[in-house]
């Protein structure tokens, strides 16, 4: 009888011993991810707004927790990468203060307008970070909205007391560990074994989304003399990436670098059509009369005297139409100024008119109209119900992104990509062709995981509501886009995320 | 000794029961430590619920069992794709059973059951990878028989009562991959409904050609528990009109599939028996789980679960070691009725097998108490549920499963 109950016992034991439930190759074991050659014990994310998680306009606590470089590091996490840190804020609302005064807006969200209409809008409330709380502190994300290549470099970027008058940056005098901190400096004190660098974006971007409003100073190589909305000089830009890449290299198991995407391809300059003004046959008419003697007497006299040439008079010919499609008039800053002649004989056109036709043009296809001109173009101007903006008062320069413009961003950007490329190569670390991945989204999207990704505004899944900055969704292709550069460098064998679990844009009424 | 041996081996191959779907095949710590046979087993008051054709051979004129286990389980879930993993946290189940059968004359027997055949705890960690598919989900249902045994002849006997139930659900997940309120807080639904009730039916018949060999067939009627408007609690929705979910209530229909069951116990050598039970699970009328939200501005949610029919085959040896002691082991086969690419997470059931042992101890001619364990083991199984939709494209969600239940139970027999 005993030895009945010994048997069940022991028969007992085998049954308990074999209840512990786990899979042949469970992916917790060490080893079953690897980071290869790459050691991510201790991944310091440099670069912008892009690798700060920035979206919908703002900075904000979710966005930063999508932000390409945390995604990658929970990645490497399951390989066995260490703790990654984020300079945090402290809301989702994403504005600014500084010392109690707001500096920044709030991010924006979709809403739907009172008669049903979704659009992106401002989200209400009072934003509770604040930059003169300095956290002082070096974190493993060093993404710096606004921040271009030279500034990562630039001592007093991160000085709390040159924030409002322009030399220093707000997010960067927020966890900069001193006024003369740098940001590659605080980035290296944290001894990186793995680096990223995605920075350049900026350096042309805020010419683009500025319609050109800057200079570009290319042949100037001195950043200091630098407006904020200039393009940044292709040698400048070479020599602080490969002076930043370098910093970052030193004593670590390697990097990633990122090339600089086609700026224009942006839901900021794809989503408003150049010609989309309606006009009646009547205003139409009414309109053209009015360029009648700008069109047939005064343009052809300008080429007449030399002044412009037949092709320039031809860009210049202003031609409304009955119907939807009629683009804007604008102020091209690249076209030759007649102001001045126009008031001389034999034109005599007192100084207003001169002024207005100075360099005025309407656009055409090969111009980009910026997503803000979309709140603008049409609108009244004043108390005049004939000053419409693009159809009797000139577009601004700064809405508008001309063919030249574009020209000018393309060249430096061919000019930094090339740089960023050899110097890769040079430091032997990983390179990410994130130029092509863009081309690829926004020439008839990417499908992956059951989402397909477009540069469509609102509705494409890959960029959020200030048509610059990309979604989670965005963020997360990205950052596979990184994984597969490391895996294939390193020898590494890091998982992708599912990018169909990222959100998109956000919606909300608040 | 040689005995012995065969015991041995036996029983670390023997088996155990809970069945495919949500069914808990947990009803009675003798028949479970037999492979959870019994159709043609007559030794107790689990009869009422196994064949209650058998009730009335039952020696003592009163015969009450009652009993609990305790579900011990653990699904794990992996994706080596994407690095996912998972492990469930769920409660420990308790299912129960009470029988009681009266032998009013010779060939008439009344009996009770109140039992707990269908039911799921499973918890996955909140807002884990398949949280739009299931975060939680709590199923129960108590079941209770009244029943009749009559005597036709004395190699043929036949049972059978109505079945009342009273059912609950509680079943929480996400509405979609994405959708957050504005801090990042994901958006989910609980469903919960409870003292849902139906009725169905048990009837069996009990063929006994010799003193030695039973052969019994029981057949338990499909039960649909209708919920009808129970609560729809919408969490974390973001103020937009763009997102028109808003609490409301519910209707929602859930399948107890009906199962037929034969099987034969055979004795021999004097204090041996063995049974076999073949049970088939109608589980085709399993079809789709959808919940049909009153709002009419919430879109409707349909699950396909598209089930198939499924078979178990029980296997049971019982031995009267002494007269104080009654060994008893099983093992079963437990076919699953999910089909490929039907493998939702709230269910992750694919074939298991069931090794089951126990023992019954005579306190006294009129107590025992009976132990039982079963050990379910499933093979680890790389399956995705493929009909998840989203904006109409679908969005399969897989990977590795492994799950075991680890099911002690006891119980106790009255005899008068």
């Amino acid at each position: 009888m005993k030895t009945y109950i010994k048997y069940l016992f022991v028969a007992s034991a085998a049954f308990f011993a074999s209840c512990e439930v786990d899979f042949d190759e469970p992916i917790t074991d060490e080893g079953f991810y690897s980071t290869g050659e790459a050691n991510m014990s201790s991944f310091v994310a440099v670069g912008n707004s892009l690798t700060a998680g920035y979206a919908d306009g703002a900075l904000y606590i979710t966005g930063q927790e999508n932000s390409y470089p945390n995604i990658l590091a929970n990645q490497f996490a399951l390989a066995g990468g260490g703790e990654f840190t984020q300079p945090l804020v402290d809301d989702n609302l994403g504005g600014l203060l500084l010392s109690g005064n707001q500096i920044a807006e709030n991010r924006f969200v979709l809403a739907v307008d009172a008669n049903g209409n979704p659009g992106p809008a401002r989200l209400s409330g009072t934003p509770t970070t604040d930059v003169a709380n300095g956290l002082a502190s070096p974190f493993n994300n060093m993404g710096i909205p606004g921040a271009k290549s030279f500034h990562l470099v630039a001592p007093g970027y991160g000085d709390v007391n040159g924030v409002l008058t322009g030399t220093a940056n707000p997010y960067y005098a927020r966890i900069a560990t001193s006024g003369s901190a740098t940001v590659i400096g605080d980035a290296t004190s944290l001894n990186p074994s793995f680096f990223s660098l995605w920075i350049g974006n900026n350096d042309i971007l805020s010419y683009a989304t500025s319609g050109g409003s800057g200079v570009d100073q290319t042949g100037n190589l001195d950043p200091s003399t630098y407006g904020p909305n200039d393009i940044t000089d292709p040698n400048v830009f070479a020599s602080v990436f490969s002076q930043e890449v370098e910093a970052l290299a030193a004593g670590g198991s390697g990097g990633v670098v990122l090339n600089i995407p086609d700026v224009t391809s942006i839901p900021y300059f794809t989503t408003v059509p150049v010609n989309s003004i309606p006009l009646d046959a009547a205003t139409a008419e009414a309109l053209n009369a009015n360029f009648a003697l700008y069109n047939d007497l005064v343009l052809p006299g300008l080429v007449s005297f030399g002044v412009i040439t037949a092709e320039e008079a031809a860009m210049r010919t202003v031609s409304f139409s009955e119907g939807l499609g009629n683009a804007p008039i604008i102020v091209d800053t690249d076209l030759t100024d007649v102001t001045t002649i126009l008031q001389g004989p034999p034109a005599n056109l007192p100084p207003d008119v001169a002024a207005l036709l100075g360099q005025l043009r309407q656009a055409n296809a090969n111009d980009l109209i910026v997503l803000p001109a979309a709140s603008v173009l049409g609108t009244q101007v004043g108390d005049d119900p004939t000053a419409i903006n693009g159809v009797s008062v000139p577009l601004a320069n700064q809405f508008v992104l001309t063919a030249t413009e574009q020209a000018r961003v393309a060249a430096a950007g061919a000019a930094y990509n090339a740089a960023i490329q050899n110097i890769a190569a040079a430091n032997d670390i990983a390179f990410v062709d994130a130029r092509s991945a863009l081309a690829q989204v926004a020439n008839g999207g990417v499908m992956s995981d059951g989402v397909m990704l477009t540069n469509e505004f609102v509705t494409g899944g890959a960029f959020s509501l200030d048509g610059v900055h990309p979604t989670p969704r965005g963020y997360a292709y990205t950052a596979n886009l990184i994984i597969d550069a490391i895996n294939s460098k390193y020898g590494a064998n890091i998982p992708n995320v599912d990018i169909g679990t990222f959100g998109t844009v956000t919606l909300s009424n608040d | 000794m040689k005995k012995l041996l065969i015991f041995a081996v036996f029983a670390l191959t023997a088996a155990v029961t809970y069945a495919g779907g949500y069914r808990v095949s947990l009803q009675g710590q003798k028949s479970l430590a037999m492979g959870h046979t019994g159709v043609a087993v007559v030794n107790s008051a689990e009869l009422v619920f196994f064949n209650p054709a058998g009730m009335v051979y039952l020696e003592n004129k009163l015969n009450i069992s009652a009993g609990v286990s305790g579900v011990f389980s653990d699904v794990k879930f992996q994706n080596s794709e994407f690095g996912y993993s998972a492990e469930t946290d769920s409660p420990v189940g308790t299912p129960f059973y009470l029988y009681a059968s009266y032998k009013a004359t010779d060939w008439l027997a009344f009996g009770l059951g109140v039992y707990t055949p269908y039911g799921s705890t499973v918890e996955y960690p909140t807002d884990w990878a398949g949280s739009h598919l299931v975060n939680n989900i709590e199923l129960a249902a108590i079941f209770v028989q009244p029943t009749v045994s009559v005597k036709l002849f004395d190699e043929l006997s036949i049972g059978g009562g109505p079945i009342y139930v009273s059912g609950s659900v509680n079943f929480n997940r996400n509405l979609n991959r994405t959708l957050t309120d504005l801090d990042g807080n994901r958006a989910n639904v609980t469903v919960d409904a409870s003292g849902v009730n139906a009725w169905g039916y048990t009837i069996g018949a009990m063929f006994t050609p010799t003193d030695k060999i039973k052969i019994g067939f029981n057949y338990r009627s499909e039960i649909i528990l209708d919920a009808e408007g129970g609560e729809a609690d919408f969490e974390n929705i973001p103020n937009s009109p763009l997102t028109p979910f808003a609490d409301t209530t519910f209707d929602a229909s859930l399948p107890l599939p009906a199962e037929l069951t034969v099987g034969f116990s055979y004795e021999f050598c004097e204090k041996w028996l063995f049974a076999f039970d073949f049970n088939r699970a109608f589980w085709d009328v399993y079809n789709s789980l959808d919940i049909d939200f009153a709002d009419p501005n919430i879109p409707d949610s349909f699950n396909r679960r598209n089930y198939k029919n499924a078979s178990i085959y029980r296997f049971g040896l019982q031995y009267e070691a002494t007269s104080k002691f009654t060994l008893r082991a099983g093992y079963y086969f437990d076919e699953s009725p999910v089909q490929d690419g039907f493998f939702a997470p709230e269910t992750p059931r694919n074939d298991s097998n069931g090794y089951t042992a126990g023992l019954t101890f005579n306190l006294s001619d009129r107590f025992q108490i009976d132990a039982s364990f079963l050990y379910l083991r499933f093979k680890e199984v790389d399956a995705s549920y493929d009909f998840y939709f989203e904006n109409g494209v679908a969005v399969p969600f897989g990977g590795t499963y492994k799950s075991s239940s680890f099911i002690p139970g006891l119980g106790i027999s009255y005899r008068l």
